[in-house]
C-alpha cells in the first residue's frame, strides 16, 4: 500500500508491504542509514526516532502506522547553521565510542531537553534507560545531554 | 612512577597526552557512519539462516523443496551442497573444525543447518519456515562435568581419533615445588567458583556482504571483523581461493569486544552463495542469532587453593580449571596456550610456586570462548586470584587490604618473573592500592561497616588489584594458527606535509583514527588533524592480526611510533641537506628541524616533505614513506586497584554499588579522554557480569538467554557512577611507554563488585556466591549462612 511519511521535513511517498517495519522503511525507502537495528525485542533503542516529536522504537512500529506523520531521524537533527548542540556535546564530552547507539541516544536526549531543559543526572539516566550502550558506561552520554541542555539554555 | 604525565607537544599539534576530540565522531554524530548493514550493492540478495531448535540430534533428512519454490527465493543452501565444494566444515582459530552447515548432526541449539538466499530479507525469513528437517534427538550434555563422565555420549564423533569429550589438557608452573610448599604451609585456603558463560553482545550484530565476481574470481567481502587480515588468510585456506583475490573490508564496526574475531559459518555460506549465484549476498544476523550462536565468553569452573603462613604470607597457589567449550573449540587462542593466558592467575603477588592445571570439554552449547574485553582468559584468572586472596583474608582474620600489601610484588622487583612464566615489566602496586583506599576513605568505611552491622545493615567494601598481560605478542611464543602475532603500520607523508597512516588492526569504537594519529603527531610534529588513519581493508593496509586482547596500542601503536621514527630519520637527512648542515646536528621538535646551537636555522616538516619529492640529497630515494612490522619483545602489564562500596539489603539480597573508585595504571596515556572512556565501559561490563548478565541453559540444552529481555544488560539507570584515578608507570620496552587499557576494567572490576557483596555478608560466614550476584542468590547465601549459625 502507498504511504506518505514526512521524513526529516520532506514528504516520502512509497509503496510498502503492510508488514514493513518503520525502521526498514527509513533505512531502505528513505535511504537514511543513521537509524540502526540492535535487537529484535524492543530492548536496545538503537532504532529510536522521533514520531511527531516523541521518541519511538522504529523496529516495533509498522511503516503504515507512520503514514501522514512526521519522523525525525539523526540525519534531521543538524541545523542550518551547523550541528545540533547535542551533536556537538556528544563529541565534546566523548559521549560515543562505536557510535552505534548514538543516534538513538541523541534523539531521546533531544526529546528530553524539549520537555526539561535542565535535567538532573537522574532525569537523564531515567530518560535514556530504554537505550543500551555497550561501550561507554553511560557516564559521558549523561554528561553530553546535560551539557547540550546548558548550551541550549544560553544560546 | 609518576602520578600523571604531561604532553610534550602543543595543543595545535595534539600529540601524546592531549585529550584530542575524536576524528571519527564527525561522521557518527550526523548518522553517516557506514556500518556493515548500511552497505548495498547492485543486484544484492539477502540471506537468512535456519538454525537447529535442538541441542543434539542426528539429521535424517532436509527437505528444501517448498522453500525453494517460494517466489523470490534464489537458492537454498544445505551442508550437502557445501560438501560438494568441500566447504561443509571449516577450521576454527584454535585449529579445531566447525560445521559450516550441519550435515550429520547438530551439536548445539542454534547451529546453522541451511540458508535461504532471496531477493528480499523478509522473503528469505519466510522461506526458512518451509524447510523441513527430520531430526532424531540425542542425549544432551550441558556441563563439562557431565561431558567428562565415563558414560557420556561422544559429541565430536565426526573427528577421527576423538574418543572422549576432552578438548585439551594443559598445565603451567611447577607441580612438584607447589606440592612441597603446600605440605609446609600453616594454612590452606580454597575457593571453588564458576565464572559463568557470558556473551559480548556488541550493539551491532555480526554480518557480511559477499561479492564474488564470477568472471575474475575476485571476492570482496564486507565483514564485521576485528581481524580482517587474519580472516582473509583463513578464508584463503577454507575456500581454497587465492589470497590476492580476497579483499576483506571491515567497515565501521558497532562494537566488537571479542565477538567479531572468529570466522562464522554465515560468512562462509554467504561467500559461497555469492560465488555460485554470481550476485552479491548480504547476511546480517538477528540479536537472538548473535546471542545463541556466536562467540560466547568465560564458562570456567575454577578451584583455587592458597598455601599460606599464619601471618598471611602466600607460599604457593594451586589451580584446577575446567572449561566448557561448547560443541566446537573455537577460542581465538594463541597456539601454545590452550587455556589462553589463564596462567597469569598468580596476579600481583610475589610467591615462589604455582601450578595450574586446565582441561576443556565439549558440550552441546554454542562454540566461541572469545576473549570478551579480555586478553585471552585473563579475566577469569584475575577474578579467581582476587577472590581467593579475599577469602584468605577472612579465614586468617587479616584485613583484605593488608593481606594484599603483605604479598604485593614490590616496585624494585621488576622485571619480575612469575612462577608460571610471565615477566612483568613494571609497576608500583602498593602506591596504587594505597591511593585508591585513600580516595574512598577505607578506614572510615570499615568503621561505618562495623557500626552498620550493629544496626543490622550490611555494608561491604570490595577490593581488587589486578595485573593484566596484554599486547600479544612476541613471535617466539605467540601465534594464531601459526600466524605470528605481530602488527604493522605504514606511514606516507605527502608533499604538502599531510600524512596517511595505515594499520593492520581495526577499531570498533576505541578511537584509533584519533589516537594513532596522535602518536605520529607526537613523533613528527605533523598536526593531528593533518593525519588520516586507514584501517580495515586488506587491499590497502599492511598485514596484522587485528584488534582484540588489548593488543592495538601495545603492538600496532608501537609500530606507528617506530615507523614514524624511521620517517624522522630520513626527514632529518633531508633537513640537513636543506640547511646545509651535518645530519647529526639536526634536531626535531614539534615539527621543526633546526641546527643544534643555531635555532634560527630551521625548516618545517612540511618543507622537508615537499623536498622529499622535489629536492633530495644525492643518492637518496624519493618519497617519504615506510612500513614497520612490530614484534614486541614482551607483553605489557597494565594494572589497577579498584575499590567498591556496596549496600546489601539483608532481607531481599538486593545490592547497590554506592561508590566505585578505579585507579588504573596503563603506562603512558595517548589520549586521556579516550582512556577514561574505555575504563568507564569496562567498569560497566564488569558490573554487568557480576550483577545480571549471563547466558543460561536449561537441562535440555535450551538457551534461555537468547534475547535482550532474558539476557540482561545494565542500562544507565542501574549502572553505577565511577570515580577514576591514575598513576603512570611507563612500559620500559614499549616505544612510547604505553601498555593498553581497553579491557583492564572488565578484567579487574568483577572481583571488586563480588568481593564487596561478599564482604558485606562475610561476618555471617559467606565465602562464595557465584556470579551473577542476583538478589535471590545473595538472599539464599544470607539465609543458609544464618541457618548454619554464621
Ligand atoms: S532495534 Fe529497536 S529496540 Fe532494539
Ligand atoms: S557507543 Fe557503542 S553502543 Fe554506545
Amino acid at each position: 500500500m502507498q504511504i506518505t511519511v514526512t521524513l526529516n521535513g520532506s514528504d516520502q511517498t512509497h509503496d510498502v508491504e503492510p508488514r514493513t517495519l518503520l525502521v526498514d522503511f527509513i533505512r531502505t525507502k528513505g535511504e537514511l542509514t543513521g537509524t540502526h537495528i540492535g535487537c529484535d525485542t524492543t530492548s536496545c533503542g538503537a532504532c529510536t526516532v522521533l514520531l511527531d516529536g516523541t521518541p519511538v522504537k522504529s523496529c516495533t512500529m509498522l511503516a503504515v502506522q507512520a503514514d501522514g506523520r512526521a519522523v525525525t531521524t539523526v540525519e534531521g537533527l543538524k541545523r542550518a547553521d551547523g550541528l545540533h548542540p547535542l551533536q556537538a556535546a556528544f563529541k565534546q564530552e566523548h559521549g560515543l565510542q562505536c557510535g552505534f547507539c548514538t543516534p538513538g541516544m541523541m534523539l531521546v536526549g533531544a526529546a528530553l531537553l524539549e520537555q526539561n531543559p535542565a535535567p538532573t543526572e537522574d532525569d537523564v539516566r531515567w530518560a535514556i534507560s530504554g537505550n543500551i550502550c555497550r561501550c561507554t558506561g553511560y557516564m559521558n552520554i549523561v554528561k553530553a545531554i546535560r551539557a547540550a541542555g546548558a548550551e541550549m539554555a544560553t544560546s | 612512577m609518576t602520578l600523571t604525565q604531561k604532553p610534550s607537544t602543543p595543543p595545535e599539534i595534539g600529540g601524546i597526552g592531549h585529550s584530542v576530540r575524536r576524528h571519527e565522531d564527525d561522521r557518527f554524530i550526523v548518522g553517516q557512519g557506514r556500518y556493515l548493514d548500511d552497505h548495498t550493492l547492485p543486484g544484492m540478495l539477502h540471506m537468512a539462516i535456519l538454525r537447529s531448535p535442538l541441542p543434539h540430534a542426528r539429521i535424517n533428512s532436509i527437505d528444501t523443496s517448498a522453500a525453494a519454490a517460494v517466489d523470490g527465493v534464489v537458492a537454498v543452501v544445505t551442508g550437502e551442497l557445501l560438501a560438494q565444494y568441500n566447504l561443509a566444515w571449516m577450521p576454527t582459530l584454535s585449529g579445531d573444525t566447525q560445521a559450516v552447515l550441519a550435515t550429520d548432526k547438530v551439536r548445539f541449539q542454534g547451529q546453522e543447518v541451511a540458508a535461504v538466499v532471496a531477493t528480499d530479507p523478509y522473503i528469505a525469513e519466510d522461506a526458512l519456515e518451509l524447510i523441513e528437517v527430520d531430526y532424531e534427538p540425542l542425549p544432551v550434555i550441558t556441563s563439562p562435568q557431565q561431558s567428562l563422565a565415563a558414560d557420556a555420549v561422544l559429541i565430536r564423533d565426526d573427528k577421527e581419533g576423538q574418543t572422549s569429550n576432552l578438548v585439551y589438557e594443559w598445565e603451567a608452573g611447577d607441580g612438584a615445588a607447589t606440592e612441597v610448599a603446600f605440605a609446609r604451609a600453616d594454612r590452606v585456603v580454597s575457593l571453588e567458583t564458576h565464572y559463568p558463560r557470558s556473551h559480548p553482545s556488541p550493539l551491532e550484530t555480526c554480518g557480511c556482504l559477499a561479492d564474488v565476481n564470477s568472471a575474475t574470481g575476485q571476492a570482496t567481502i564486507y565483514m564485521t571483523s576485528q581481524a580482517p587480515h587474519a580472516i582473509r588468510t583463513v578464508f584463503a585456506m577454507v575456500a581454497g581461493l587465492p589470497e590476492q583475490n580476497i579483499r576483506i573490508i571491515s567497515p565501521d564496526i558497532g562494537g566488537g569486544f571479542g565477538n567479531k574475531v572468529p570466522v562464522y559459518p554465515g560468512y562462509v555460506v554467504a561467500t559461497a552463495a555469492s560465488l555460485v549465484i554470481g550476485k552479491p549476498v548480504k547476511w546480517v544476523e538477528s540479536r537472538s542469532e548473535n546471542l545463541i550462536s556466536t562467540g560466547f565468553a568465560r564458562d570456567y569452573h575454577m578451584k583455587g587453593e592458597l598455601a599460606l603462613t599464619n601471618d598471611g604470607r602466600i607460599l604457593a597457589l594451586r589451580v584446577q580449571m575446567l572449561s566448557d567449550q561448547g560443541a566446537f573449540y573455537a577460542d581465538a587462542q594463541p597456539t601454545q596456550f590452550r587455556a589462553g593466558l589463564f596462567h597469569v592467575v598468580t596476579g600481583s603477588y610475589d610467591f615462589p610456586a604455582a601450578h595450574v592445571q586446565c582441561r576443556g570439554a565439549y558440550t552441546n552449547k554454542a562454540p566461541g570462548g572469545v576473549a570478551y574485553r579480555c586478553s585471552f582468559r585473563i579475566t577469569e584468572a584475575s577474578y579467581l586470584i582476587e577472590r581467593l586472596v579475599q577469602t584468605a583474608a577472612y579465614e586468617l582474620g587479616i584485613d583484605p587490604a593488608d593481606i594484599r600489601f603483605k604479598n604485593f610484588i614490590q616496585p624494585d622487583q621488576f622485571p619480575y618473573e612469575t612462577p608460571t612464566g610471565f615477566v612483568y615489566d613494571s609497576g608500583d602496586y602498593p602506591t596504587a592500592l594505597r591511593s585508591a583506599l585513600d580516595a574512598i576513605g577505607y578506614e572510615k568505611l570499615r568503621a561505618e561497616q562495623a557500626a552498620a552491622r550493629d544496626e543490622g545493615r550490611f555494608v561491604g567494601i570490595g577490593i581488587a588489584h589486578f595485573t593484566e598481560a596484554v599486547g600479544a605478542g612476541p613471535s617466539k611464543k605467540y601465534d594464531i594458527l601459526g600466524l605470528k602475532m605481530i602488527d604493522s603500520a605504514e606511514l606516507r607523508v605527502h608533499p604538502t606535509g599531510k600524512a596517511i597512516l595505515k594499520l593492520g588492526v581495526r577499531s570498533q569504537g576505541q578511537g584509533h583514527e584519533t589516537t594513532f594519529a596522535q602518536i605520529v603527531a607526537d613523533e613528527l610534529g605533523i598536526p593531528v588533524t593533518d593525519i588520516k588513519v586507514v584501517e580495515g581493508d586488506t587491499d590497502n593496509t599492511p598485514y596484522g592480526l587485528g584488534t582484540y586482547a588489548s593488543r592495538s596500542t601495545p603492538v600496532a601503536g608501537a609500530a606507528a611510533a617506530v615507523v614514524s621514527r624511521k620517517i624522522a630519520d630520513k626527514a632529518r637527512k633531508i633537513a640537513a641537506h636543506l640547511l646545509e648542515a651535518a645530519d647529526d646536528d639536526i634536531e626535531l621538535q614539534n615539527g621543526v628541524f633546526s641546527v643544534k646551537g643555531t635555532p634560527g636555522r630551521s625548516v618545517t616538516i612540511a618543507d622537508v616533505s615537499l623536498a622529499a619529492y622535489t629536492n633530495l640529497p644525492d643518492g637518496m630515494e624519493y618519497g617519504l614513506e615506510d612500513v614497520h612490522y612490530y614484534d614486541p619483545p614482551n607483553l605489557t602489564y597494565p594494572y589497577g586497584s579498584y575499590v567498591v562500596v556496596v549496600d546489601v539489603d539483608p532481607e531481599t539480597g538486593v545490592w547497590k554499588a554506592r561508590r566505585v573508585v578505579a585507579l588504573d595504571d596503563c603506562g603512558v596515556r595517548i589520549n586521556p579522554m579516550i582512556v577514561e572512556g574505555q575504563i568507564h565501559g569496562g567498569l560497566t561490563e564488569g558490573f554487568a557480569k557480576s550483577s545480571m548478565q549471563w547466558i543460561t541453559f536449561d537441562e535440555e540444552g535450551n538457551c534461555s538467554g537468547s534475547n535482550f529481555m532474558d539476557y540482561l544488560i545494565p542500562t544507565a539507570w542501574e549502572t553505577p557512577r565511577f570515580e577514576l584515578l591514575e598513576t603512570c608507570t611507563p612500559s620500559p620496552h614499549h616505544p612510547i611507554g604505553a601498555k593498553g587499557v581497553g579491557e583492564s576494567a572488565t578484567v579487574g572490576s568483577p572481583a571488586a563488585y563480588v568481593n564487596a557483596v561478599i564482604d558485606a555478608v562475610a561476618h555471617l560466614g559467606v565465602r562464595n556466591i557465584d556470579m551473577p550476584l542476583l538478589p535471590d542468590r545473595v538472599w539464599s547465601a544470607i539465609q543458609s549462612a544464618r541457618a548454619t549459625g554464621g
